[in-house]
Order: C-alpha cells, then sequence, then structure tokens
C-alpha cells in the first residue's frame, strides 16, 4: 500500500482503465504533453501517444484500433501502438508517453523528460 | 474402279450428357474421320457439367461456365446435333431411330448414353407447380426462381445431390428443412459417427434436419404448400425438391427388345445384345453393376471410343470409386468399404471431435479395403492409392492413421510438406478421380504442350474439370513444373492483406454459415490477423449490420471516426454538422435555431451544401453534444452527411410553384427521404427528383434518379458525379408516388446486400450489369416486393436519430477529454 503510493511520484492518474473501450481510446488534456490519446487495445493493453498523426498532426485517439496498431482517421497512416512508428512504406513517430497501470488505474508520466 | 467415295458410317448418340459426349470427344481424337456423327439431345443445351449444377445453385459458377461443349464446337467437328428434341422409337430391324418431332434418321452404329431418371416415389402431391427434382439445367432454374419468390424449402433426400441441393438453397438464401429416411446422413457414404458430424456442421450453417422422415404427402392444391411426415409433423414450404435417388433412364432400350435388366445389359466392350449398339453412362448396367458417378463413366468411355475406332479389344473394368461431397468448407470423403464385414477386418479409427475431424480405415489381409474421413481430407488421394494398388500396409499399420507425413515418417522415410509430398507421389498416382487422370499424364502434359495455365491444363487433359477438388494439386503440380514462372491465377481479390477471401465470398459466407459477428467471420474464414484492420473491419461491419437487421449489434471500434462520431472529421481534427432538411426545405424556426446554435458555439464556418442543406464547419469535438441537442429541440436530426448511408434527396420545386412542373416532386422527394433516411449503404447514396424533364435537381447524376413527366415518373439509376463521371441509366418508369417509393427502397436493398464496401452504384452497375437490376426489380414483381420489405425491415432499427441518443448521454466518453489533476 505505502509502496504504491510512493510508486505513484511522477505519474499523474488520468482514469480506469475501463473509462477507455477496448479497441478505442480516451483523450487527454495535459500541461505538460498537450493533447494525449490513451488507448485500450482489444487485450486490455493500455498505451499513450501524443494526439497528432506524425503525417498531418490527424487525430490518432479516433482511428481504427486494430491489434497493437491505429490507423490515422485523416489518411490512413498505420501507427504502431507500443513505439509510435508509422508503419512502412510511410516513416515518422508519435510521440510515446509513458503510462502505466496500477490496480486498474492509468498513470501518464507527470513531465516531460 | 468404284468412283463413288466410301461414303463414312453414320453413328448416331442418344443422348447429349456427360457419358456419350465424352465418348464422341474421345473417338474424334481416335479417329477422327470414321464417322459421320449426330447427336439427339433430349435438353435444349449443348453438353454441359452436370456435377456442376451443385456449385451453380450455390451460386459459385454461371450456367455459361459449366457448358463442357458450344454449339461452336458441334459445328466445327462436323457434329450435327440436335438439342430439345428427344428421341421415342429405335426400329432395330430397319435400324433406325425416331424423333419427337417425327424426324426419322437411319444409322450404322447407334450409342445409347440416355443417364438416369430421378427416382419418382408415389407420394401424393409430387408434380405439383412448386416441387422438382434436382437433375438438369431446368431444375436448377426452377429452384433458382424459386428462391427469388419464397422464403422455405423442403429437399427430400440426404444423400449426396439432398445435401448439395439444400446447401445450394440455403446459399440462394432460402430457410431449408432436409427429410432424410434413415437415422444418419450420406448412410451409403459414410458409417454413423461421420454422418453424424456432418449433420451437425450442416445444423450449424442453419439446415433442419429430419431424420427418420417418412414424407408422407407433399401439401397443398394448386401448387405445393410443404410436407407432412408419416408421423404427422407437417413442414410449410413453397419448394419441396426431391432428390431420393436415380434409375437407369432405359425406356428406349427396352421398348426396342434389347437386354435390360436394372440397366441397359452390356459386354465389356459396353455393347448390348445387338452388335451395332453400344451404350455407356448411367443407363447401363455392367456385370450387375449400375452406376451414379462419373468416374467410371470416363473409363467406360474411353472402352466404348476404342470399340468404335475399331478396337476390338478394349475392355472395360470398374475401378474403385471415391466419394466426394461438394460444399464448400465441409469436407468428406469415402471409397470401399465402410465398415468391418467380417471377424478378420479390422478397423482404425481417428477421431478430434472439437476440431471436427474423423477418419476411420477399414482393414482387409493387410491392405486397406475402406476409407472414410471427415473434416480433413487431405490425406485422401494417398489412402486411396493404398487402396487402389492394394498396397501392403504392415510397415505403417501403427500410424496409418495419422496420416501419410507421420506415416512415411514413421517407417523411415522423411515427413514431406505438401509440394515435396505432390513432387514424391508416384507417376501412376491418381490426381483426378472424376476424369481418372493421374500425375504422369499432367507433368507429361504440361511438359509436352508447354502448358503454363490451370486451364489449359484442364482443357489438355480434364484434370480438376469436373468437380474440382484437386484443383489444388493440378495447381501444385504446374507450380513444381514451371517454378517461378508460374502465376497463380487471380480469383476474386481479397479484402485486405487479413485475408485471402473477396468481399462477394465473405458476405456469402456470413449468410450461409450464419455468422453474426466480427471475431465469429474472421474465426470462421481465417483470418490471418486476429483484429483484421481499418479496411476489413468497417467492411464486415457493414455487412453483418445489412445481413442480421435488428440482431447484429453495431461495432462503433470498428467504424470508421465519421460513423463513429456523427460528424464529418475536417483536416484540422474538428467536425461539420449538418442536420437533416427534408427535400430541402427548411423554415423560419430551424433557420433561426441554427443561427442561435451558430452564435452560441462559435462556429466559424456556415456553407449552404451541393444537397440543399446548410453546413455547420469547425465545430469541436466536445461541443458535438450540444450543438446536437440544440438542433434535436428544433426538430432536426442528422443528416448523415459523414457516412456510407442516405445522404440528400435533391428536389425542385416542382409543380406546386414552377410553372413547367409536371408532379409534385418536393412532396415525392419529401417522402423517399423518409422513407430512406438512417439507411447504411456501402458507400454513400444520393437521391434527387425533379419535377420536369428539364431536371433542375440534377436526378441523373444521383444513385437514384427520379424525373416527372406528364404521365408518371422516370427513375434513373447509378449516376454519379464525382470522380468519375457517370450519367444514370434509365431503369423503367411508373405511374404512382407508392410505385417510386417501392421501386426505390428496392433498389437500394439489392445495393445493400450485393455491391462491395466502398462501391457506389455507379461501378455496381456496371459491374452486374443493368439488365442484372432489371431483373431484380423492375421484371420480377415478387423479387421487387421482397427487396422493398427488407428494406423497410432493416429501417425499422435504422431509423433512430444517433444525435438525440449521443446528446442524452450515450458514448459520452468519446466526447469528452479527460483532465488529470497536474
Ligand atoms: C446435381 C448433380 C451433382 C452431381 N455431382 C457429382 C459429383 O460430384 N461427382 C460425380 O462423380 N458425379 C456427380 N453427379 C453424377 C453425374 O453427373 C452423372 O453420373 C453423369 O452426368 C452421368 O452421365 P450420363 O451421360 O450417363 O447421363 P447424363 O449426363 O444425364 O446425360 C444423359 C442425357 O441424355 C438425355 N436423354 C435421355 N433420354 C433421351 C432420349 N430419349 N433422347 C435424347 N436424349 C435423351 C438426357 O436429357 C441427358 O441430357 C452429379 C449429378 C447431379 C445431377
Amino acid at each position: 500500500m505505502e509502496l504504491g503510493i510512493m510508486d505513484r511520484a511522477g505519474w499523474m492518474e488520468v482514469c480506469g482503465v475501463q473509462d477507455i473501450p477496448r479497441q478505442g481510446a480516451r483523450v487527454v488534456a495535459t500541461a505538460a504533453h498537450g493533447e494525449v490519446a490513451v488507448f485500450r487495445a482489444l487485450d486490455d493493453t493500455v498505451f499513450a501517444l501524443e494526439d497528432r498523426c506524425p503525417h498531418k498532426g490527424g487525430p490518432l485517439s479516433q482511428g481504427i484500433v486494430h491489434g497493437h496498431a491505429v490507423t490515422c482517421p485523416l489518411h490512413s497512416w498505420v501507427i504502431d501502438l507500443a513505439s509510435g512508428e508509422a508503419a512502412a512504406p510511410d516513416k515518422g513517430c508519435a510521440r510515446r508517453i509513458p503510462v502505466r497501470v496500477e490496480g486498474g488505474r492509468v498513470l501518464l508520466a507527470a513531465s516531460r523528460r | 474402279m468404284n468412283m463413288i467415295p466410301r461414303q463414312r458410317q453414320r453413328l448416331l448418340v442418344v443422348g447429349n450428357g456427360m457419358a456419350g459426349m465424352r465418348t464422341v470427344e474421345n473417338l474424334l481424337r481416335l479417329a477422327p474421320h470414321r464417322y459421320d456423327i449426330t447427336v439427339f439431345g433430349a435438353e435444349p443445351h449443348p453438353n454441359y457439367d452436370r456435377i456442376a449444377l451443385s456449385s451453380v445453385l450455390a451460386g459459385e459458377k454461371s450456367l455459361e461456365e459449366i457448358v463442357i461443349n458450344s454449339r461452336d464446337w458441334y459445328a466445327e467437328n462436323g457434329i450435327r446435333l440436335i438439342a430439345g428434341d428427344p428421341v421415342v422409337a429405335l426400329d432395330r430391324a430397319a435400324r433406325t431411330v425416331t424423333s419427337a418431332s417425327g424426324l426419322t434418321l437411319p444409322y450404322d452404329r447407334l450409342l445409347i448414353a440416355t443417364g438416369s431418371k430421378p427416382l419418382a416415389p408415389p407420394i401424393p402431391g409430387l408434380g405439383l407447380p412448386g416441387t422438382c427434382a434436382f437433375r438438369d439445367i431446368a431444375d436448377v432454374e426452377t429452384m433458382i426462381a424459386a428462391a427469388r419468390s419464397g422464403r422455405r424449402a423442403v429437399v427430400i433426400g440426404g444423400g449426396l445431390l439432398g445435401l448439395e441441393a439444400a446447401w445450394g438453397l440455403k446459399r440462394q438464401g432460402m430457410s431449408v428443412a432436409l427429410v432424410h429416411l434413415m437415422p444418419t446422413l450420406l448412410e451409403r457414404q459414410l458409417d454413423a459417427t461421420a454422418g453424424t458430424l456432418l449433420q451437425r456442421d450442416l445444423d450449424g450453417r442453419g439446415i433442419a434436419f429430419f431424420t427418420n422422415g417418412q414424407t408422407e404427402q407433399i401439401l397443398g392444391s394448386e401448387r405445393a404448400e410443404g410436407v407432412r411426415l408419416a408421423d404427422g409433423r407437417e413442414i410449410p414450404a413453397e419448394l419441396v425438391v426431391v432428390a431420393i435417388g436415380i434409375r437407369p433412364n432405359i425406356d428406349l432400350a427396352r421398348a426396342a427388345g434389347l437386354d435390360v435388366n436394372r440397366g441397359i445389359v452390356v459386354d465389356d466392350g459396353l455393347r448390348t445384345e445387338d452388335p451395332d449398339i453400344f451404350a455407356v453412362g448411367e443407363c447401363v448396367e455392367h456385370r450387375g453393376q449400375v452406376f451414379g458417378l462419373v468416374a467410371p463413366l470416363w473409363e467406360q468411355a474411353k472402352v466404348c471410343a476404342a470399340q468404335l475406332a475399331g478396337d476390338a479389344a478394349a475392355t472395360y473394368a470398374t475401378p474403385p470409386l471415391s466419394t466426394r461431397l461438394k460444399i464448400t468448407g465441409v469436407d468428406v470423403f469415402s471409397a470401399g468399404a465402410l465398415a468391418a464385414a467380417d471377424p478378420a477386418d479390422e478397423e482404425i479409427t481417428f477421431q478430434d471431435i472439437a476440431r471436427g475431424i474423423y477418419r476411420k480405415l477399414v482393414l482387409r489381409g493387410g491392405k486397406v479395403a475402406g476409407v472414410v474421413m471427415y473434416g480433413e481430407v487431405a490425406d485422401a488421394a494417398w489412402y486411396f492409392q493404398l487402396l487402389r494398388e492394394g498396397t501392403d500396409i504392415a510397415a505403417m499399420r501403427d500410424t496409418l492413421i495419422l496420416g501419410r507425413a507421420v506415416a512415411t515418417a514413421a517407417s523411415g522415410a522423411a515427413a514431406p510438406d505438401p509440394s515435396a509430398a505432390l513432387a514424391a507421389l508416384p507417376e501412376t498416382a491418381e490426381i483426378c478421380g472424376c476424369n481418372g487422370v493421374c500425375k504422369g499424364a499432367i507433368t507429361g502434359a504440361i511438359a509436352d504442350l508447354r502448358l503454363t495455365t490451370l486451364e489449359a491444363v484442364r482443357a489438355h487433359t480434364k484434370a480438376s474439370a469436373s468437380c474440382g477438388s484437386c484443383t489444388g494439386q493440378v495447381e501444385g503440380l504446374l507450380a513444381l513444373a514451371l517454378g517461378g514462372d508460374y502465376a497463380k491465377p487471380a480469383g476474386e481479390k481479397p479484402m485486405c492483406k487479413c485475408t485471402p477471401h473477396g468481399h462477394d465470398h465473405v458476405r456469402r459466407e456470413i449468410l450461409a454459415r450464419a455468422l453474426r459477428s466480427i471475431p465469429a467471420v474472421m474465426q470462421e474464414l481465417g483470418w490471418t490477423r486476429p483484429e483484421g484492420c481499418a479496411s476489413c473491419r468497417p467492411a464486415l461491419n457493414y455487412y453483418l449490420l445489412c445481413a442480421w437487421p435488428g440482431e447484429y449489434e453495431d461495432d462503433a471500434r470498428s467504424r470508421f471516426v465519421n460513423e463513429r462520431m456523427h460528424a464529418n472529421i475536417q483536416k484540422d481534427g474538428t467536425y461539420s454538422v449538418i442536420p437533416r432538411m427534408w427535400g430541402g426545405v427548411t423554415n423560419a424556426k430551424e433557420l433561426r435555431a441554427i443561427a442561435e446554435v451558430v452564435e452560441r458555439y462559435g462556429i466559424p464556418s456556415v456553407k449552404v451544401t451541393g444537397g440543399q442543406r446548410i453546413d455547420l464547419l469547425g465545430v469541436r469535438r466536445e461541443q458535438l453534444p450540444d450543438v446536437w441537442r440544440d438542433l434535436n429541440a428544433a426538430g432536426m436530426v442528422s443528416g448523415h452527411g459523414y457516412g456510407k448511408a442516405l445522404r440528400t434527396v435533391k428536389t425542385c420545386v416542382g409543380s406546386e410553384w414552377c410553372r413547367f412542373g409536371t408532379q409534385d416532386s418536393t412532396a415525392m422527394g419529401v417522402a423517399l427521404e423518409r422513407m430512406t433516411w438512417g439507411s447504411w449503404h456501402p458507400h454513400k447514396v444520393k437521391l434527387a427528383v425533379s419535377g420536369c424533364p428539364r431536371n433542375c435537381a440534377e436526378a441523373t447524376i444521383k444513385d437514384f434518379g427520379v424525373v416527372a413527366v406528364e404521365s408518371g415518373w422516370e427513375l434513373h439509376v447509378g449516376g454519379n458525379a464525382g470522380i468519375h463521371l457517370r450519367g444514370t441509366d434509365l431503369l423503367c418508369k411508373v405511374s404512382t408516388p407508392e410505385e417510386v417509393l417501392e421501386y426505390c427502397g428496392a433498389f437500394l436493398q439489392l445495393y445493400r446486400e450485393e455491391a462491395r464496401y466502398l462501391e457506389r452504384t455507379a461501378p455496381w452497375v456496371e459491374r452486374l450489369g443493368l439488365e442484372h437490376v432489371k431483373a431484380r426489380v423492375v421484371e420480377d414483381a415478387e423479387s421487387r416486393r421482397a427487396l422493398h420489405a427488407r428494406f423497410l425491415h432493416a429501417q425499422r432499427f435504422a431509423q433512430k436519430d444517433p444525435w438525440a441518443e449521443r446528446a442524452a448521454g450515450a458514448d459520452a466518453g468519446a466526447f469528452s477529454t479527460l483532465v488529470p489533476a497536474e
């Protein structure tokens, strides 16, 4: 218990895992990172990326999630959720935001390092 | 010297079917100039592949595709074809035959190849309209027509034919019941376990079985209305198909006094007791045996042709036979004995019921005497070869049942991969069971004739030309022979990288296998990526929504953002909002509400669209539910300007105001929009109604356009003003607004059911042809009404304003932004 709280230093809680639809995302507005898309895959893995496609800034949070990837709604770039990298032949990378799940709560890094 | 050239002999063939014409083909190869050939056929068609009727019924092939020899072929080979005129009498003394039309022709040699007749049991009511057999093109046409107008079918008979008929009708969209006299299906080809597995699988695909069912009567007086079973149960149906068996068609031979038993009795040279008369095919009886599969008939055709060409030594012996069922995805194989017949026989079985796999071998004296396989039949050819060649299997007895790879590895050889296995097959291994083509004949033809395509191999060797189940192996042999030069023929283009299947196939399977969710489709059809991608998921979501209205739960996560958010995403990530304006008509209250919304939410841009409504651009995601609530309050609903859906119905002012107007086009447009709003489609759909041929509403570039004329309404379809401009085709003219609504509903439903996802009406109409649309929507009133009814049924569930639902709080998380305490 103590450890849990200690552990949370440097992190901010944004929502519960169940607040994000499976194969979907929520948008989180942060001072540290700007708008962040927090994704939940079908297998309940949670990912966080800056909500901007490296291509033309499309909101990745609004894309279709398949496996550990999302397809951008503007021009269908496929972005890997874990790395933020665009799938070949496209080139580019969405900024990753450190994210953790603890006791069913989703935590984002509190500051930009 | 005699100056008159020696006349050719006259060969007369009675029966333009599979065995007779195969004999003629062989004969042309052996002795092209020996005979003047005349062929009588009772059916009004050239020679076709009867086996493939099952595929035609299942919608996998067209009638054109199953023609074996076209009329041109007969002409090119100097054969006189008299089709549609059955032979009714044979005068052996005069050596002539006479046809129904009264034509009498002489022969030197006669070949009887009259096939079989379907067994017609003495059931009262058989023969009523709405009843048929499953034997020829006419039967298939009857069934397909019945599937258009009726909903329910009963098939009597659970043998190969009955099952294939039931499956085909199911795929035609009917609900199908199958009545079978015996406790298990295919009892002549399968043992009880395999028969039970088969029933379980087909039951899962939606065929209702009545086993131990004795049909007592076909109900109905004017036409078939169902069947009654001996135990009193009644099954209502508009179509009753009787497929309980066949019997050799020996009428002509018997009347001519030829020796007949069950079939026309022939000797090892396929000769009847009359030395000038031969017989081949299902009409014959050879050494007490009659026939029902093509493989032995091809052998007969070979021997009979040799005899006719003068080779008196050619002898026929019935080869061991095997059967398969031609139902896509249901793999069944059997050959030889079904079960141990005496204590010295042994049975080995293997089953994995969870995976639906079952296998049984019957061994006799150290050899394979019977094979029954269900679910997994890749090794069927290998087992069958062991059976035919009487191979001593003692060395691999213990692992034999596990299949070729394991058995041969365990007995010392390396486990072959499929292509190595194919390469390792001996030249004498049979590849095509239907046509009796062995590996050596195929590889020989590929090499000698430099064949490079499946079609060419098929044309030259007949391998895979009948039931097609060995196509994969024939392609494998081509690939082995040509290496990298062999390009697999393109079938239907795959939907996306997640699956080898094309759109049409997937849609058919959704219906046929009653697949009701995206995961079920992906699992059943073997998607290579378990969650699919952004391309196939929206397509599947649409197909399921269209297939199961009211039942399928829409998967928002498989919708493109616009359809999930019910607004149109713009390049800056904001949205545009377009309220519906019925037929382009608005009023002060609506305009005031729109103006207030624009000011209240600081909406940066307002524009009138080409579809006669008002677009509010630059709305932020979080604002959407509030904007909708305020528009709802003034009576406005979603305009679906964001969806693969019914968008707008554009109108002109029509006869109410315009001095040229002939009809009230505005009211017509509003009525159309009231009927069609909220409907989902493969792509966006736009309608228009013009009040006179000046066509101010531009109806002739719409998906469905209506142009009023003095005497009624012209209906136009398949127009598009997108990247590829296409004017509409005139579908037909109708007289009343009610008809406009019915035709429109029917047309849209046909498009919904048949077009591929993201295919607009214009390319769809071009792909299938206007004639096809006319046949379903204009010429066939039953079909039109049924389509329209299905459209209205789907609309009962689709016409819910998505804005109102979200303004009331649905899916709130999609619109809100989380703000953590930092
Ligand atoms: C739906 C279906 C599926 C089948 N599937 C398979 C399969 O998967 N595998 C398999 O091995 N077999 C299958 N068969 C069986 C196969 O089609 C037959 O074994 C084969 O067609 C028999 O050939 P045939 O020439 O003896 O008779 P047919 O092909 O029936 O030809 C006989 C022809 O003679 C005509 N005729 C009859 N009387 C006269 C007359 N007096 N004058 C003129 N013409 C006359 C008939 O109209 C007919 O066209 C299937 C059959 C059907 C109906």
